[in-house]
């Protein structure tokens, strides 16, 4: 029964617009439900679900998408200073760039497959980033990164309003982008993010983005063309990086070089890894973990784990406190790390095969549980 | 004419650098077939036994600083330099190249023990898969070093005696002017030695030509009745404490920090493909290659024709051997072509 409703896209879009918008509610007992993280958790979930589209789907693994994500904010920064503090046309110009330049990168990576094209794709990733940290400085303003100022022309907003005092902060026709707005704006674009995923993986596109993934030659010999449907899937999640780097310029407009590293692509990557990838909630869960659990383990520090841990003998405390100190606050890179590989070894399928092996294990349990309640009853 | 000479000696130094990393690289591929994302870690670690060596000679003792007579004054003294007085002082200054000593033992333990512990159950797996793993370990090795030598770079100077700079110019007959710092000097000559090393070892030995054997054809030399995942066991091994000392010898270079190798990994990368992966003299010229362009490129006359070219010379090079010739510049026919 609630198999077949689950099918069912429109509930599925129920339930997920009903869980994301109430996320402040249901997530505020855990201490995650201040406006900050569930920005972030947005943003980062609409990165993943984009790059889910490319790597999940396709099999094709990018080191190279955080440079989209840069340019959406770089974009988002622009639009906010030469033409207008709104919001919308940022996102649009953001989302546009972002394909353009995955158009770009895509049709030239795309070329080769495997090891050949995450190499390529580090290769763009580094060219970007060390040309926005040198050459390009006068549109990225290299090291000090992109700002808002108040010499800015904002041609449209100077014909409609007075600038007023002090720095203008981002708005969507006057409702500020800051704390739970702001949230909730990202939350919309989630949410109709996370519909056109649904919409492709269950279309005749991702099945064949999905055919590719499981094997390429077989599809090259029946005659079909996989470059046309690569380069689609690629320009659609750079479009989604570009997206999440625009929210970002919304929520904080500045935009730096450093959102475009190879390991700002890398983060990415453990997020869509982390949740499981090639699922549809799979990177949310991923993102949501990280961040979170980010958040938690970075404001830890000696003297929290010492009340944490008080309940045991002194000495035995204090060797807790020193070990584990090691992988809390700065050291939080590290139980992300030890995790990560864990899951790629033991899980490669994510919390999401994680979660469907207890499920099916506990199936079973009860199964079992029946046939052994169900046996003496035959044997009467 | 001076400038351009003064170019070449930095893209070989460079280069020797690029190819020692490469050839790690290139040997775990072209053995194991394992893509070895934590190859930059195993650089950042052999430059962190450099630090090490430093750190474990200069322990000491809090002594009462006797120079200073009107007032209680204390300064740390090393124990060598108490027990051994100057020659205590010269173990001291001369830590990076003594460092070497540590950095063989312990990165062949790193590499024997990464192998057995983690990259053997990847054999199989997929080249995604094993990039994913060893981008974890990246991470990890990374984070315990940051956890336990903190954050920033840390100093690791050359020798006195060999801190300053060659002049030669006076050496070659050119502008008197012309010098050039004596440790890159050093590390070009120690590139080529430990390069030539390796290849000496594979050409000329019976465990060479084994391996060698073992990269043309694994399953054919496994079915001649030779354990070739014992060997290459070894190999990686090698290649580890190959990485290592170009880390340890690069301390004085660059001071280590613990992210340094991310950088040298994507570099690592480049250098291999432009060679073609697993070929082990390709990975070499490839270096000196890369290394030289480089340099070239960031002459002040090339960067006002084309600015910014040297930031993405080498990154441009291999976009264009990927796309045009996806085997390198001497990869074998046939490996890794598509």
């Amino acid at each position: 029964m609630s198999k077949t409703l689950l099918r069912n896209d429109w509930v599925v879009m129920a339930l997920f617009t009903a869980a994301v918008l109430s996320m402040p509610l249901w997530l505020a007992p855990i201490g995650a439900g201040y406006p900050d993280l569930l920005q972030k958790f947005a943003i980062f979930g609409l990165f993943a679900i984009g790059y889910n589209i490319l790597f999940g789907l396709t099999g094709y693994l990018s080191f190279g998408h955080a440079v989209f994500l840069g340019v959406g904010s770089y974009t988002a920064v622009w639009s906010f200073k030469l033409l207008t503090m709104n919001v919308l046309p940022a996102v649009l110009f953001s989302v546009l760039m972002g394909g353009l330049f995955a158009v770009i990168i895509g049709y030239l990576s795309l070329r080769r497959s495997g090891i050949y094209f995450s190499i390529l794709t580090l290769a763009f990733a580094q060219m970007s980033y060390n040309m926005a940290y040198s050459v390009l400085t006068p549109i990225t303003n290299g090291e000090t990164g992109l700002q808002l100022a108040k010499s800015d022309p904002r041609v449209i907003d100077a014909l409609f309003i007075e600038a007023g005092e002090g720095l203008p902060s981002t708005d969507l026709f006057g409702m500020q982008m800051s704390g739970y707005p702001g949230f909730y704006f990202c939350a919309v674009l989630l949410i109709i993010g996370f519909f056109i995923s649904l919409r492709i993986f269950r279309s005749p596109f991702g099945l064949k983005l999905l055919a590719i993934k499981s094997n390429q030659t077989r599809m090259l010999y029946t005659g079909f063309n996989t470059r046309p449907y690569l380069l689609t899937a690629f320009v659609i999640s750079g479009m989604y990086a570009g997206l999440a780097g625009a929210l970002m310029a919304v929520t904080d407009p500045l935009a730096g070089a450093e959102r475009m590293q190879w390991t700002a692509s890398g983060e990415v990557v453990l997020m869509t890894i982390l949740g499981g990838v090639g699922t549809l909630i799979g990177p949310l869960l991923g993102v949501g973990v990280i961040k979170y659990f980010e958040n938690i383990f970075s404001a830890l520090n000696v003297d929290t784990l010492h009340q944490i841990f008080s309940f045991l003998p002194d000495w035995l405390e204090n060797v807790v406190v020193w070990i584990s100190s090691h992988f809390v606050g700065e050291g939080w890179h590290l139980t992300l790390g030890l995790l990560f590989m864990v899951i790629v070894i033991f899980l490669p399928g994510g919390l999401m095969e994680g979660f469907q092996r207890i499920g099916s294990a506990l199936r079973n349990l009860f199964k079992r549980s029946e046939a052994v309640a169900a046996q003496p009853s035959e044997k009467e | 004419m001076d400038a351009i000479f003064i170019q070449i000696l930095n893209g070989l130094d460079k280069g020797g650098a690029y190819a020692l990393i490469a050839l790690g690289l290139t040997l775990v591929f072209g053995t194991l077939g394992v893509v070895n994302f934590a190859h930059g870690a195993l650089f950042m670690l052999g430059a962190f036994c450099a630090v090490t060596t430093q750190k474990l000679l200069t322990i000491s003792k809090h002594v009462q600083d006797t120079s200073i007579t009107f007032f209680d004054a204390y300064k740390d003294q090393p124990y060598l330099e108490i027990w051994w007085g100057d020659f205590g002082r010269t173990i001291i200054d001369w830590s990076v190249p003594l460092s070497i000593l540590l950095t063989i033992p312990a990165m062949l333990l790193i590499g024997l023990s990464m192998e057995r512990g983690l990259i053997r159950h990847f054999y199989k797996r997929s080249h995604a898969e094993q990039i994913l793993m060893t981008f974890g370990l990246a991470i990890v090795l990374q984070e315990i070093i940051r956890s336990i030598f903190g954050a920033n770079p840390i100093p690791t100077p050359a020798p006195d005696i060999i801190a300053g700079s060659a002049p030669i110019g006076a050496l070659f007959g050119l502008d008197e002017a012309l010098v050039y710092p004596w440790w890159r000097l050093i590390y070009l000559l120690f590139s080529i030695i430990t390069v030539s090393g390796v290849f000496a070892f594979l050409q000329l030995t019976t465990f060479g030509m084994v391996v060698r054997a073992g990269m043309h054809d694994r399953e054919t030399v496994g079915l001649l009745g030779i354990n070739v995942e014992r060997r290459f066991t070894v190999v990686f091994g090698l290649a580890a404490v190959v990485t290592g000392l170009a880390g340890a010898m690069y301390a004085p270079i660059l001071s280590p920090d613990y992210h340094m190798g991310m950088d040298f990994l994507v570099l690592s990368f480049i250098v291999v493909v432009v060679g073609g992966m697993g070929s082990l003299r390709g990975a070499v010229a490839a270096g000196f290659l890369l290394g030289l362009l480089q340099s070239f490129a960031s002459m002040n006359e090339v960067k006002t024709i084309i600015p910014g070219i040297d930031q993405i010379i080498i990154y441009l090079v291999a976009v264009v051997i990927i796309l045009v010739r996806p085997r390198g510049l001497m990869g074998r026919k046939g490996v890794m072509e598509d």
